[in-house]
């Protein structure tokens, strides 16, 4: 009674206030329902959400890539293949340009030959580069190099920069180190020996080409002082630094706005680019615009699998809900038999019934020749039921049956027969008591069986593929041919998330109209 | 059994015969006529064909034989959506995906009335039933006996002129259902309307009916006026099935017009009506109400038999007193004596003399005993044992006697037994 009569909070028998050990008995609860189905969760978390999420990642990242090094690490070819899907051509842009590259550089490497023929070899370029100072450019390069080729970087390059060079020579200095930590780490090479590659003397053109650079590398007086000396005095013989315009010279798509578009919308570490190529649009100089009709594909496919899938649920609605019917209503010994019947797909394998359809739909096959030999269709016109929609739509309609059936049996099976002769009773005809009574207690079962056969059907791949042709397939096929076939797997995550997206988006949608809760298994 | 009379008859069965499996008759020439606002109880035990009777009225199960007349017509041919019969079921039927009123307007939309008709309609039926507030509701929402309201209501709504009740108050509990039955009887008779009612409920058939038809075995056993099924059953049936019953089992020694001596199995002898028993020789088995029984010798006739008896139990109930007596063989006769000034408390172990007046006990038939009956009344009258849980033989020898062995034995369902007429 005390504590009735106390103003505070309500207190149990041991003094802890009510709603605290309330809580803690729920709490006992709850962490039992963890437990309980921890196992399953764990189980889901590894093997499914943290894989897919890593995919749908992949829709949105490719990297920036410094062109150079990427064509001396092979990477320029992987990029260039990933752009291609984006725009032809790109790959083989990105190969020949590679190629052609390196002729650019080797100009400027005769010009330093003969203005000096020690520019040309190991120790000249070792003893500029090497000194104290220029840590923080070599580290930066190094990440990228890490970056590039996800290789370790040992912590012994054999090689440090100098910081007074990279100040007076920034450009060459910097494709130095490029080249110097390539060596270093993917050749696995003595830098002092070696001489660098092409690339870094038209970097060193670049910067002799500098006015100010010239007059910096005559008050220069370290270790290869005289060279660069003796280069600057022929800096007239020197190729122009005009690298647009090699470029150019290379393929002239190279100085189009379209190629450079292409690399900022996919250049960041995020892009929409692979959501809008999903749903045939592309990001151009001048924003986001449809593709040109021939190129269009996915909104395409998206709406014919939403059709077709809808199509296929209604078909089912309506062969489905006679037969629910009579199992519902027929005795239990006959019932059991027509249950079994309906259950026998099940233990067939979903390729054996797709493949028997194919033998059934085409045209050479059974029904056609039941049809001509009926004398419905002549010998000559038989009917084209497979590889195109009619098939895909026939063969799936056949293999989700079961997935109405069940559901709508279920429900229907707890609707009273009382219900019915109450409604006769009351004067309903036979249809007026089966449209009035009857049925709206079975739209449980209808949306049960229609959610499972829709989403079910939404992303079915086996049977389109095999029966649906052409005009048959499915987005999920598109999906399946690039994970496996084209590799392209940005798109394929960013086509299956925007699938996603679209069955929830339905989903809610059928929340809203019919309501979730209308949706009864069965009881 | 009753006779189809023709004339002013308002349902009318002739000879209508039910299989369901073309091997055993559900029903078994049934013949009743019932006039127009008459309030008809079929009472029996569960399988004796009385659903399926008004299932056949309604519409839903077919006559294997014979013909159902309604004011008239034949209906056998009928669909049921066309006989315009209100029908109250077992559980009510209601539909639950519509409203309280969306359920009563129901016939009367399929009967295309217009919407304002409907709703006034809608609104009285529900202020019949004193539901008036509730017709925005969900069946699901209501208590059992609202629903039942509901039902009633809904049956009533489109002015049927029959109305057929399935055991309607089955699923309420026992205040309820007295109340209901009220309701419903007061309601049938205010409308002037005609209704068959179904029940294996004894005191309900009683209390609400103008007449009531006894089923047993796919036949009618009496078909009578609520006193008289009680104070003058026709067989032993209706004897052990309607009230508190008491049998002793003989042989007629003879017959003097309504009045004849009975020879019990014992030697005794008494006096009794007899029935349907017509010579002498006859094996009967008498029925005599507890009530009925007198131990006051003063009060009976001059040359009266009487019997001895032991009281073996005394049982006080209130408003009545309750024996057990050891009488002819018969270790469960019940005897029954008002709570009056000048009433004797008789102590278990006296010896008393019992006698009755000649018009009380009657001699009935003594069927043999069938395996179908067997199964209908293995239950005990208290429905709670098996009468062949209590160990008693059931088997089939006739002169055994096959109702009388089927009282309990324990006191407990005797005060069980007691309350039921109470």
């Amino acid at each position: 009674m005390s504590e009735t009569t106390q103003s505070g909070p309500m207190l149990s028998a041991d003094g802890v206030p009510l709603k605290t050990s309330l809580a803690r008995a729920l709490r006992r609860q709850k962490i039992r329902a963890l437990l309980l189905i921890s196992p399953l969760l764990a189980f889901v978390l590894i093997t499914f959400i943290i894989p897919i999420a890593s995919m749908l990642f992949r829709s949105v990242g490719v990297l920036y890539l410094d062109m150079y090094r990427a064509v001396e690490a092979k990477a320029h070819t992987r990029l260039g293949s990933r752009l291609n899907y984006e725009q032809s051509g790109i790959s083989s842009l990105f190969r020949t340009s590679g190629r052609k590259l390196e002729d650019v550089g080797e100009d400027f490497e005769d010009f330093f030959k003969d203005a000096d023929s020690g520019m040309v070899k190991g120790p000249f370029w070792h003893g500029l580069m090497q000194g104290e100072g220029g840590e923080d450019l070599l580290n930066d390069r190094l990440g990228l190099l890490t970056d590039l080729t996800s290789l370790e970087a040992s912590s012994d390059l054999g090689f440090t920069l100098s910081g007074e060079t990279a100040a007076l020579l920034p450009w060459a200095a910097r494709a130095y180190a490029d080249w110097a930590l390539f060596t270093a780490i993917v050749d696995e090479d003595d830098v002092s020996k070696k001489k660098p590659w092409a690339g870094v003397y038209a970097a060193l053109a670049l910067d002799l080409a500098d006015p100010a650079t010239q007059s910096a590398v005559a008050a220069y007086s370290g270790s290869g002082a005289a060279e660069l000396q003796a280069a600057v005095a022929n800096i007239a013989d020197m190729p122009a630094t005009e690298f647009r315009a090699y470029f150019e010279d290379i393929d002239d798509k190279w100085v189009s706005g379209e190629t450079w578009a292409l690399l900022k919308v996919f250049g960041s570490q995020y892009t929409s680019g692979y959501f809008l190529n999903a749903v045939d649009m592309k990001l151009t100089p001048d924003g986001i615009e449809q593709r040109p009709d021939n190129e269009r594909l996915y909104l395409k496919l998206f709406n014919r699998t939403l059709i077709m899938s809808m199509i296929i649920t209604v078909s089912c609605i309506l062969l489905g809900y006679p037969v629910a019917w009579l199992l519902a209503n027929l005795p239990m010994r006959s019932a059991n038999v027509l249950m079994i019947l309906v259950l026998l797909p099940f233990w067939t394998s979903l390729l054996v019934r797709t493949s028997a359809w194919k033998v059934l739909l085409q045209q050479q096959g059974v029904i056609n020749d039941i049809f001509v030999w009926l004398g419905f269709v002549a010998d000559d016109a038989r009917l084209v039921m497979m590889n195109n929609s009619t098939g895909t739509i026939i063969a799936m309609t056949h293999i989700l049956l079961p997935f109405m059936i069940l559901p709508l049996y279920s429900v229907m099976k707890t609707i009273p027969p009382s219900y019915l002769r109450a409604a006769k009773s009351l004067g309903a005809t036979n249809w007026t008591a089966f449209w009035r009574v009857y049925f709206p207690q079975s739209v449980p079962g209808i949306g049960a069986g229609s959610i499972l056969v829709f989403i079910l059907a939404i992303g079915y791949y086996i049977t389109p593929e095999i029966v649906g042709g052409t005009d048959g397939v499915f987005i999920s096929n598109r999906i399946a041919y690039h994970i496996s076939s084209s590799l392209n797997w940005g798109l394929a995550a960013a086509l299956g998330t925007i699938l996603l997206a679209v069955v929830m988006l339905l989903y809610w949608l059928y929340d809203r109209i019919v309501g979730i809760d209308n949706v009864k298994l069965g009881g | 059994m009753a006779k189809s009379s023709g004339g002013n008859a308002f349902v009318e069965f002739q000879h209508v015969q039910k299989s369901y499996d073309g091997e055993t008759l559900v029903v078994k020439d049934l013949n009743l006529s019932m006039p127009k606002g008459e309030f008809l109880t079929m009472l029996g035990p569960s399988g004796s064909g009385k659903t399926t009777c008004l299932m056949m009225l309604a519409g839903f199960e077919t006559a294997t034989h014979g013909e159902i007349m309604l004011d008239g017509q034949p209906i056998n041919n009928i669909p049921p959506h066309k006989r315009g019969i209100g029908m109250v079921f077992q559980n009510y039927a209601l539909f639950p995906h519509m409203t309280v009123a969306e359920n009563l307007a129901f016939p009367l939309e399929v009967r295309k009335m217009g919407k304002s008709e409907r709703e006034e309609k809608v609104k009285r039926a529900l202020d019949m039933v004193q539901m008036g507030a509730f017709g925005g509701r969900r069946p699901a929402q209501l208590s059992g006996g609202q629903q039942q309201r509901i039902a009633l209501a809904r049956a009533l709504v489109f002015q049927p002129e029959l109305v057929l009740m399935d055991e309607p108050l089955g699923a309420l509990d026992k205040q309820l259902r007295e109340h209901m039955q009220f309701e419903i009887t007061r309601l049938a008779h205010d409308l002037g309307i005609t209704v068959v009612y179904v029940t294996h409920d004894q005191t309900e058939a009683l209390t609400m009916s103008d007449r009531v038809a006894v089923f047993n075995d796919g036949r009618i056993q009496q078909l009578a006026p609520p006193d008289e099924l009680y104070e003058k059953p026709q067989n032993s049936f209706v004897a052990q099935f309607i009230g508190e019953n008491n049998t002793l089992e003989g042989v007629i020694k003879s017959i003097d017009g309504d009045k004849c001596v009975v020879k019990l199995d014992s030697g005794d002898e008494i006096d009794a009506r007899p029935v349907n028993v017509t010579k002498a020789g006859e094996r009967t088995k008498v029925s005599i109400r507890p009530e009925r029984v007198e131990f006051n010798k003063s009060r009976l006739q001059k040359g009266a038999h009487t019997l001895k008896a032991e009281v073996a139990e005394f049982i006080y109930m209130g408003d009545i007193f309750r024996f057990r007596l050891k009488v002819a063989g018969n270790n469960d006769f019940i005897v029954k004596t008002r709570n009056a000034p000048d009433a004797v408390r008789l102590t278990p172990g006296s010896q008393i003399e019992i006698g009755w007046l000649a018009e009380d006990c009657r001699a009935l038939d003594a069927p043999a005993c069938d395996e179908r009956a067997r199964h209908h009344f293995g239950l005990c009258l208290c429905r709670e044992h098996d009468a062949r849980q209590l160990g008693r033989c059931l088997s089939g020898q006739p002169d055994q006697g096959l109702f009388g062995s089927v009282h309990c034995r324990e006191p407990r369902h005797h005060h069980h037994l007691g309350r039921k007429l109470g």
